[in-house]
C-alpha cells in the first residue's frame, strides 16, 4: 500500500474495529468454555460427592466363626424346614461367650456382647443349612458382618480415634479389675495428643475414653499422668501388658453420646488381634436384600424391582408409542384434530411425573383394583409417563428421514405401507431405538409416581413376578437416605453409583445403536 | 384407441396452436391443480408424444413440476392438494377413483432433482421395484432385470462388480443413473424427470443427457428443466410453462429459434421481468 | 423489445447491430463515391475508394469475432439467435458489396479519359437505386420493420431492369464505335457489379426479415412485376 490512509483496511478505525471485532470473538469462545466448564465441574462435584459417600461401603468388616453344626442340634433338619436362626446364632453366642468369660456374669454385658454381630447375620449360613444338609457334623467356618456401628469404628467413620505408641511399660497389679501401668515419662505423648484433642480430664463428665490394649487385652483408663496410668481391665489379662508393646487409644467422644461402648471397642480390638476380623468386598450390597440392619441390607430386592417394572413399561411403551408416531407422523392427516392430538402429546410430555403417580393410584390400584407396589402397576404408570417421550423422539426420528426417500419408493410404485416399512422405518430405527432407550433411562430414574403408588414398601423378599411386591432403585435410594444410622449414608451412595452404572450402561447402548445402525442419506 | 391422436382428442387450436400428428402416449384436458385454496395449475391442455422426449420449462414456481407430479398422481402424497381434469393414458383417466396409484406408478416412473437411491446396496436398489410388483420369478430372473435396466442406464460397466456396494456410495451422476435404472426397473411407459440434472456437474449431466437421449427409442419421457440450453439439447417438444398456464407448446426448433408468444420469447432470452 | 436480465448481453448485441450499421454506412457511400468517380473519371476519389475496401473487410472479420464469442458465452436463443444469425450473414453480405465497389472503383482507374464522356453516365444512373435498396435495407435492420425489408427484397427486379437497359444501352455504344469497346466492357462489368450488390441487398432483406419476423422469404413468392 502506497497510500495507507486510502486503503479501507490500513486506516487507524479500521484495525480498530477489527481489533475489537476479533476480541469480540475470543471473549464469545471464552463464555462458552466457562458454561462448559461450570457443567463439568458441578458433574464431577456430584460424582465426586457421591463416589467418596459411597467408597466406603464397597468393603466391610466380618468376623469369622467356627460353627460346630453338630449333629445333636441340627439332625432333625428337613430341606422345606424354616433356617434355623437360633440354633445358628446360639453357635455364634456361645463362641463369643467362650471367648469373652466376662461378659458372661451379667445379662447386660451379654447384651451389650451380642450387639457385636446381629442375629439375622447369621440367616445365610442357616439358609444354607437347610439347603445342603450334609453339612451337618462338620465345623463350617462363616464370616458374619460386624454390626454396621463396629464396622464404621473401624473404617473410622464414627466414634472417631486416635491410636498413639506407648511402648512397654511396667505393669502393677493392684487389685482386679484396677490395673497400674507405670513408665517415666511413658504417657507425656498421649496426654499431649488428648489435650490438642481438646479431651476434658479422665472421670470428668463429658470426658472421652482412653483405652491402652496391649495384644488382645484392653484397659480402659480411669486417672492419667505423664509416668502412671490406672484403669480397668475390660477384657484379656495382664500377662498381655507384659508381654506385648502397649498401645493408647484416644476416643474423644464421651460413652454416653456414641452408639457403642468402650467394652465392645474393647472386645472388637480383641478380635481383631486374634485375627478373626477382615475387610472383604461389600457383595451382599448386590446379592442382599433390604434390611433393617445396613450391615446385612442389599439393594438386589430393587435392582429385580426396577428391572421388572421397566420390562412391563418397555413392552407398554414401546411398541405403542412407535406405533403412535408412525401413524401420527406417515398416515394421518394434517387437520385440527391431529393438531391437537400433537399438542396434547407435547404437553404430556411436561406433565409433572408425580400426577402420573397420582393418576396410577387413582385409576389402576382404585378402579382396576390391581396389587399394591406391584412392578406391574409401576410398569404401567411409567409407561405412561414416558409415552408422550418416545411419541416425540420417534417422530422426530421419522421427521429426519429426507422426503426424497418416501418420493423415491412411492415413486417406483410402493405403497404407503411398504414404504414406511421398507424404507422409512430401517433409517428412523436408530433414532427411535435411541428415544426408546432415553424414555426407559427416565423411567428408571423416576421415583415419586412410585412412591404413590405403593412402590417404597420394605421389600425383604426377591420379587418373583410383576405381581408381587417390589420396590425401585431410586426408591431405594430414597427410603435409605432418609434412614437415621450413620451406616446407611454411604450404602446410599454406593446405590445411587448403581442406579448411574445402569442409566450409564443404557445410555451406551443408545451410542453403540447409533454408531452401528446410523446411515447416511 | 391406437394411441395416435383421434378427431376427439385433439384439443382446441387455441390451446394447443400447432398440434403436430404425435402419437399421444398421455394426453392432459383443462388440468386445474390447487393447493388448498391456491391454484397452481390452469387450464392446461397438452399431448405427450410416445417415443419421444418432451421438457418443461418456465420460470421458478410456473407449475412445471406440479404439472409432472399430475402425470404419475405424485400430488396424492401432498397434503391439500386437489387435481381437477382429466389425464387419458391409452384411453383411461388415471386420475378416475378406478386407478390404483400405486399400479399407475409402476406404469408412469419418475426421477427427482435430487439423486435418492435408497441406502441400500445397487442391486436392492434395483431389485426392489420388480420384487414389489412381482416382476421377477425367482433369483435369476431378478438378476437378469437388474442387468438389464443397469446396462440400459449406462451403468452397468461402471458397478457389475460391486453391485452389492451401497447406492449412495455412488458418484451423484452414477446414484442419477441408478435411480434411472430404478424406474427402468419396473417397465413404465412413461418417465417423468423432475430436472434430474440439476444437482449434477456437466460431464454427469451430458451423460444423463445421452442416457435421455437413447432411452427416448423406448419411453415417453417428461422431462422439468432449469435449463433452457438442457431443454434445447434434450427434448423434442417444448412447453412453455408460466404462472401456472401453458403459454406455448412445439417442437423444440420452433420453441426455441422462433417462439410464438413474447413471454416465451423474454423467458428464452433471458429478458423475464 | 424489454432489456436482458444480463444487461452485459444487450450490451453486446447493441453493439454488434451498430457495427454492422457503421459497416453499411461505408459499404453506402462506397458504391455512391466508386460511381461517383466514373462519372466524373475522378481517379483520386477511385483510388480512396478501394482504399477503404481493407477497413470493411477488417470489420468484417471483428464483427465475426463479437458473434462467436457471443455464441460461446450467451448461447442466445430465440430473437437474440437470429438477430446473431444474420448479423454474421449480413457483414458476409456487406463484406461482398465492399469488394463489389471496389471492383468499380478498379475499373474506373482504367477507363480510357478521353472517349465518350457519356457512357459514363449509365452506371452513375444505376448506383442511385442500388444504393437507395442498400440504404433502405440497413434502415429496416436499425429500425426492425419487417415491412421495409421485405419492399427492398421485392424490388430486386427494378434494378435487374436498370441492368438490362445498360446492357442494351452499352451494345449500342460499343457497336456505333470500336473504340468504345474498352470501355464498354468495362461499362457492363460495372453494371454486372451494380446488379450483384442488389442481390447482396435482397440478401440482406432475407436475413433481416427472418431476424425480425423468425419467418423465411425464399419460401414466399416473389411479386414479378
Amino acid at each position: 500500500m502506497s497510500d495507507p490512509v486510502a486503503s479501507p483496511f490500513a486506516s487507524e478505525r479500521a484495525l480498530k474495529r477489527l481489533r475489537r471485532r476479533r476480541a469480540a470473538d475470543r471473549r464469545f469462545k471464552w463464555y462458552g468454555r466457562l458454561a462448559i466448564g461450570f457443567a463439568l465441574a458441578a458433574l464431577a462435584l456430584l460424582l465426586a460427592s457421591i463416589a467418596t459417600q459411597a467408597v466406603s461401603s464397597a468393603s466391610y468388616h466380618v468376623v469369622a466363626f467356627d460353627l460346630n453344626l453338630d449333629k445333636k442340634t441340627f439332625g432333625t433338619t428337613r430341606p422345606d424346614d424354616p433356617p434355623p436362626v437360633d440354633k445358628v446364632y446360639g453357635l455364634v453366642r456361645s463362641d463369643l461367650l467362650e471367648r469373652f468369660p466376662e461378659a458372661d456374669t451379667d445379662p447386660a454385658l451379654r447384651h451389650e456382647l451380642m450387639g457385636l454381630v446381629t442375629r439375622l447375620a447369621v440367616l445365610p449360613v442357616a439358609r444354607e443349612i437347610v439347603r445342603k444338609p450334609r453339612d451337618i457334623g462338620t465345623v463350617r467356618r462363616a464370616a458374619l458382618p460386624l454390626s454396621d456401628d463396629l464396622d464404621l469404628f473401624l473404617k473410622g467413620a464414627t466414634a472417631r480415634h486416635l491410636t498413639v505408641p506407648v511402648g512397654r511399660v511396667e505393669v502393677d497389679e493392684d487389685e482386679l479389675p484396677a490395673v497400674t501401668l507405670t513408665g517415666a515419662g511413658a504417657f507425656e505423648h498421649v496426654i499431649a495428643v488428648a489435650s490438642l484433642e481438646a479431651m476434658p480430664e479422665l472421670g470428668s463428665p463429658g470426658a472421652g475414653s482412653i483405652l491402652m490394649t496391649a495384644g488382645a487385652s484392653s484397659l480402659e483408663l480411669t486417672r492419667l499422668t505423664t509416668s502412671e496410668a490406672t484403669g480397668n481391665l475390660l477384657t484379656g489379662s495382664i500377662d498381655d501388658f507384659r508381654a506385648h508393646p502397649v498401645r493408647a487409644r484416644l476416643i474423644p467422644a464421651p460413652e454416653s453420646e456414641r452408639t457403642i461402648s468402650d467394652r465392645q471397642i474393647a472386645w472388637l480390638l480383641a478380635l481383631k488381634a486374634d485375627g478373626r476380623v477382615a475387610r472383604v468386598p461389600h457383595w451382599s450390597l448386590l446379592t442382599h436384600t433390604d434390611s433393617t440392619q445396613p450391615e446385612l441390607a442389599g439393594a438386589l430386592a430393587a435392582i429385580v424391582g426396577s428391572l421388572l417394572t421397566l420390562l412391563i413399561t418397555a413392552a407398554l411403551a414401546i411398541p405403542v408409542g412407535i406405533l403412535a408416531s408412525i401413524y401420527l407422523e406417515e398416515f394421518a392427516p394434517q387437520n385440527r384434530v391431529t393438531g391437537l392430538i400433537e399438542v396434547n402429546i407435547n404437553n404430556l410430555a411436561a406433565v409433572p411425573s408425580i400426577v402420573f403417580g397420582l393418576l396410577g393410584a387413582a385409576v389402576f390400584l382404585g378402579a382396576f383394583g390391581l396389587p399394591r407396589s406391584a412392578p406391574v402397576v409401576g410398569g404401567l404408570v411409567l409407561a405412561l409417563l414416558i409415552l408422550p417421550v418416545v411419541i416425540i423422539a420417534s417422530r422426530t426420528a421419522l421427521k429426519a428421514v429426507p422426503q426424497s426417500i418416501r418420493d423415491a419408493a412411492l415413486a417406483i410404485g410402493a405403497s404407503r405401507m411398504q414404504t414406511v416399512f421398507h424404507h422409512v422405518l430401517p433409517l428412523a430405527a436408530p433414532g427411535m431405538l435411541t428415544g426408546a432407550i432415553l424414555g426407559m433411562a427416565r423411567a428408571l430414574g423416576e421415583t415419586a409416581p412410585l412412591l404413590l403408588i405403593g412402590m417404597v414398601a420394605f421389600v425383604a423378599e426377591v420379587p418373583r413376578g410383576p405381581t408381587d411386591e417390589a420396590t425401585a432403585l431410586p426408591v431405594l435410594i430414597y427410603s435409605w437416605a432418609t434412614q437415621a444410622e450413620r451406616a446407611w449414608e454411604p450404602m446410599t451412595g454406593a446405590v445411587i453409583l448403581i442406579l448411574l452404572a445402569f442409566l450409564i450402561a443404557m445410555n451406551g447402548v443408545v451410542v453403540f445403536l447409533r454408531r452401528k445402525f446410523e446411515r447416511r442419506w | 384407441m391406437d394411441g395416435t391422436l383421434g378427431e376427439k382428442t385433439a384439443p382446441d387450436k387455441g390451446v394447443l396452436p400447432d398440434a403436430p400428428e404425435v402419437a399421444a402416449r398421455m394426453s392432459c384436458r383443462n388440468i386445474n391443480v390447487y393447493y388448498g385454496e391456491k391454484q397452481a395449475i390452469y387450464d392446461v391442455s397438452l399431448q405427450i408424444a410416445d417415443r419421444s422426449v418432451t421438457a418443461l420449462i418456465g420460470p421458478s414456481g410456473c407449475g412445471k413440476s406440479t404439472f409432472l407430479r399430475c402425470l404419475n398422481r405424485m400430488n396424492d402424497t401432498i397434503e391439500g392438494c386437489r387435481v381437477e381434469g382429466e389425464i387419458l393414458m391409452e384411453g383411461e383417466n388415471i386420475n378416475s377413483p378406478s386407478i390404483d396409484p400405486v399400479l399407475l406408478r409402476s406404469r408412469v416412473g419418475m426421477v427427482f432433482q435430487k439423486p435418492n437411491p435408497f441406502p441400500k446396496s445397487i442391486y436392492e436398489n434395483i431389485a426392489y421395484g420388480p420384487r414389489i410388483h412381482g416382476l421377477a420369478q425367482g433369483r435369476e430372473d431378478l438378476d437378469e432385470i437388474v442387468e438389464k435396466s443397469l446396462r440400459r442406464a449406462g451403468l452397468w460397466e461402471e458397478v457389475k462388480d460391486r453391485l452389492n456396494v451401497a447406492g449412495t456410495s455412488l458418484s451423484g451422476g452414477q446414484q442419477q443413473r441408478l435411480c434411472i435404472a430404478r424406474a427402468i426397473a419396473v417397465r413404465p411407459e412413461v418417465i417423468l424427470m423432475d430436472e434430474p440434472c440439476s444437482a449434477l456437474d456437466p460431464i454427469a449431466t451430458a451423460r444423463i443427457e445421452e442416457l435421455i437421449d437413447d432411452l427416448r427409442k423406448r419411453y415417453c419421457i417428461v422431462i422439468v428443466t432449469h435449463s433452457m440450453q438442457q431443454a434445447a439439447r434434450v427434448s423434442q417438444r417444448t412447453a412453455f410453462f408460466h404462472l401456472g398456464s401453458l403459454v406455448e407448446m412445439g417442437e423444440t426448433d420452433q420453441i426455441f429459434t422462433s417462439p410464438r408468444d413474447r413471454r416465451t420469447e423474454d423467458y428464452i432470452t433471458g429478458r423475464f421481468g | 423489445m424489454s432489456e436482458h436480465i444480463v444487461s452485459a448481453f444487450t450490451e453486446e448485441l447493441e453493439r454488434l447491430s451498430a457495427d454492422i450499421l457503421r459497416m453499411g454506412g461505408i459499404v453506402e457511400e462506397m458504391i455512391v463515391d466508386s460511381c461517383r468517380a466514373v462519372l466524373h473519371n475522378d481517379l483520386e476519389l477511385a483510388a480512396e475508394v478501394i482504399e477503404r475496401d481493407p477497413q470493411v473487410d477488417r470489420m468484417e472479420a471483428d464483427v465475426e469475432r463479437q458473434i462467436v464469442s457471443l455464441i460461446a458465452r450467451r448461447q442466445p436463443m430465440a430473437h437474440d439467435l437470429r438477430s446473431v444469425f444474420s448479423a454474421l450473414k449480413v457483414s458476409g453480405e456487406l463484406e461482398r458489396i465492399g469488394d463489389l465497389s471496389k471492383n468499380i472503383g478498379k475499373r474506373a482507374l482504367n477507363l480510357d479519359t478521353a472517349v465518350f464522356p457519356a457512357m459514363r453516365s449509365g452506371v452513375a444512373r444505376m448506383a442511385g437505386p442500388v444504393s437507395r435498396q442498400l440504404h433502405q435495407v440497413l434502415n429496416a435492420y436499425a429500425s426492425g420493420n419487417a415491412a421495409e425489408a421485405k419492399a427492398v427484397w421485392e424490388s430486386d427486379d427494378e434494378i435487374d431492369q436498370h441492368y438490362n437497359a445498360l446492357f442494351r444501352e452499352m451494345l449500342t455504344y460499343m457497336i456505333e464505335d470500336p473504340r468504345s469497346i474498352s470501355d464498354g466492357a468495362h461499362m457492363l462489368f460495372m453494371a454486372k457489379n451494380l446488379e450483384r450488390i442488389g442481390d447482396h441487398c435482397t440478401n440482406i432483406a432475407e436475413f433481416v426479415f427472418f431476424q425480425i419476423t423468425g419467418e423465411n422469404l425464399m419460401q414466399q413468392d416473389r411479386p414479378k412485376l
